[in-house]
């Protein structure tokens, strides 16, 4: 952790030394680390300075657990709410690993909120942090996607419900909205697709473009450096720098820890809840979204006709790009609040008017009676699901689930199928096995008559391969034929 | 990799020499941290070592009460489920439940030992004789004459709150000996 090349070790350094040094021969580890720990701070460290690094600790920590998630999550819609609730009920720690997962999605809007809140009170996008500033607004953008997109994958009603209505609202995009929807929905309603579009936009493609733009983010911070507190100036620094380490990292690490404990106890506490299946046809259910988009949701309630397009697309695309492009048109220099009312006035209105309409919604929920009790007997339904065990999915080719609506002759000849032990020879569903071939398609080679017959009096080619004269009678024989006819 | 910020032109950072303290803290930090992620992720990853004990491959037959008056070898079909984490596979089979002695229930696969076909129970000549090759076997399922190279297999019963259970298993068939197939 010197400057200078390192020293030949010798035999009274201890092993810690010794290592570090061949180490650093091999990988110039000593001065990396002083790029990364010894970053200036004009004026010292912090604890404003916290919601960064407390960002990126919650961004690893998603996609660990999101890894894992991934052990045992299927993105299919017959499978994704099955395979969720595997986790939840049967997983050992499932419902926790979810719960940090799904809670940390919360963290990370909160941190953002504040990230944000202090660098437009600090003042800190000014003096040559165009770049910094728009990196930030595309991760900003990316996470809300990553949110939504996860939202989704459980697919249980307000999974479903919730993403039904948010890409409902890209219909009204001018010109390009429905074929937008579509594309995103992979098709003209919510499905399989939109779930495997939503799984490869979490999973692989905004994790991709986030890591990139953290690593942009990280290093214009880095060539801008830190913009201290809000009387310093913001590019040619005054105060005396202290380095990054190692009192600002005692800080970031306290607040990682703290971060993780807070996750940690609520998930233990109130672990992330899973409703019943999504079942599109219900038509009663009332869907919410998570509670930052709520806001939105309520803003949108008060629109109507073409004020719908005007304040529910057109404002919050002037209102982003206004947003982004903050450091081109507020290029003073002055930092200290007090004297940038408009600026920070401006997020201060967008912060009350955010909370008020997220209040508005819950107090316009709690108010009308019937939407009140529809809500409760939602909530109801899902900490009942959550009570009931674990129930399996009957596979697909299984018996059980091919024949659940298959008519009853068909039923019948799979019981005769069964307790004759043809299956023992021909397998399950007639795959067949090194005992006898398979019976599948059978159908399409022969007529029923046919079938018959050589049920009847089986030929010698089947004889010679073990086959016996089946001894049933004639009813239960054409059964055994409905059977092996639908076998594929 | 040279980052030095421009605005920082002059400024001599001096690195903190108290390192190994520092290093003991975050690395008590960085312990807790981890431990408070770390076991559930372990116990999350290694579920599937522990599940194997728990799976249960016992079949319900019926209430004990069916079964303690017969005198002859009653076929009964049972579901066999299988568990593939999430999946279940299910089939119906037929097993033989033979009359218990000394209070034991005995159960047998109807599948013959010699080629596989379903061996039937005929109730006037009170033998299982095999529909295929004219398989005998008594009452018990014991060997009399045939081409089956054993006895019928029995499988592993047991009475649970007063319902009897099996233990569905294929064996090996044309071998002299009870070998189970996985
Ligand atoms: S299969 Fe039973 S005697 Fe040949």
């Amino acid at each position: 952790m010197t400057n200078q090349p390192t020293s030949e070790p010798t035999d009274k350094d201890n092993v810690v030394t010794r290592l570090d040094v061949w180490l650093d021969r091999r990988t110039g580890i000593d001065s990396i680390l002083h790029e990364t720990l010894d970053e200036p701070i004009p004026g010292g460290a912090r604890w404003a300075y916290i919601f960064g690094s407390g960002l990126l600790f919650l961004f690893v920590s998603q996609i660990i657990t999101g890894i894992f998630l991934a052990l045992y999550y299927v993105p299919s819609a017959d499978h994704a709410h099955t395979v969720v609730s595997y986790i939840v009920k049967e997983v050992t720690s499932g419902s926790f690993i979810r719960s940090i997962h799904a809670y940390g999605s919360s963290g990370i809007i909160i941190l953002l909120v504040l990230h944000i809140g202090q660098t437009i009170v600090y003042g800190s996008y000014k003096g040559r942090r165009e770049l910094l500033w728009l990196s930030g607004c595309i991760l900003l953008a990316l996470m809300l996607g990553m949110a939504f997109t996860g939202y989704l994958l459980p697919w249980d009603e307000k999974a479903y419900f919730a993403s039904a209505v948010g890409t409902n609202l890209i219909a009204e995009v001018p010109l390009i909205g429905p074929p937008l929807q579509q594309l995103i929905r992979g098709g003209n309603q919510m499905g399989t697709l939109t779930l495997s579009r939503f799984y490869v936009l979490h999973v692989f493609v905004l994790p991709g473009l986030l890591i990139s733009f953290i690593a942009a983010h990280v290093f214009f911070f880095r060539k801008a450096g830190a913009a201290g507190p809000i009387e310093e100036d913001p590019i040619h620094p005054r105060l005396p720098a202290v380095p990054f380490y190692p009192r600002q990292v005692a800080m970031d690490a306290v607040f990682a820890v703290v971060l993780i404990g807070i996750l940690a106890a609520i998930a233990l506490k109130t672990p992330m809840d899973l409703g019943p299946a999504a079942n599109p046809a219900d038509t009663h259910f009332l869907p919410r979204p998570e509670w930052y988009y709520l806001p939105f949701f309520q803003w949108l309630k008060y629109l109507s006709g073409h004020w719908s397009l005007i304040g529910g697309i057109l404002l919050p695309a002037v209102l982003a790009l206004i947003f982004a492009a903050l450091p081109f048109f507020d290029r003073r220099l002055e930092r200290r609040p007090w004297r940038r009312p408009i600026v920070v006035g401006a997020f201060l209105l967008f912060l009350v008017v955010y909370v008020s309409l997220g209040v508005a919604s819950h107090r316009d929920d709690a108010k009308d009676p019937g939407v009140a009790e529809q809500m409760h007997k939602q909530e109801e339904d899902a900490k009942a699901f959550m009570q009931q065990p674990f129930v399996p999915e009957a596979a697909a080719g299984s018996p059980a689930a091919a024949l659940a609506s298959a008519p009853p002759e068909v039923v019948k000849g799979l019981a005769l199928f069964q307790a004759g032990s043809c299956n023992s020879c021909h397998g399950e569903a007639g795959i067949g096995t090194a005992a006898a071939g398979p019976l599948t398609g059978v159908g399409q080679k022969y007529t029923d008559a046919q079938l018959l017959a050589l049920l009847r009096t089986p030929d010698s080619k089947m004889i010679n391969g073990g086959m016996m004269p089946v001894d049933l009678k004639q009813d239960d024989l054409e059964a055994l034929v409905a059977y092996l006819r639908q076998l594929h | 990799m040279e980052l030095t910020p421009q605005t920082n032109e002059g400024v001599k950072v001096e690195p903190k020499n108290r390192r190994s303290f520092l290093l003991a803290l975050f690395g008590l930090s960085g312990a807790g941290v981890s431990a408070l992620l770390a076991v559930p992720l372990v116990r999350f990853v290694t579920y599937p070592l522990r599940r194997r004990a728990a799976a249960n491959t016992w079949s319900e037959v019926g209430p004990v009460q069916d079964f303690v008056a017969i005198t002859a070898p009653v076929a009964k079909t049972i579901m066999l489920e299988r568990r593939d984490a999430w999946q279940t596979t299910s089939s119906q089979t037929a097993v033989y439940v033979l009359p218990s002695r000394a209070g034991q229930f005995r159960i047998l696969s109807p599948i013959c030992p010699h080629l596989g076909c379903s061996v039937r129970w005929v109730d006037d000549q009170n033998k299982f004789i095999c529909p295929c090759h004219a398989g005998l076997f008594t009452a018990d399922g014991e060997r009399i004459a045939g081409p089956p190279p054993r006895s019928m297999d029995s499988l592993e019963a047991k009475v649970e709150d007063g319902v009897l259970k099996v233990r569905y298993q294929y064996f090996r068939q044309l071998v002299s000996s009870k070998e189970t197939m996985a």
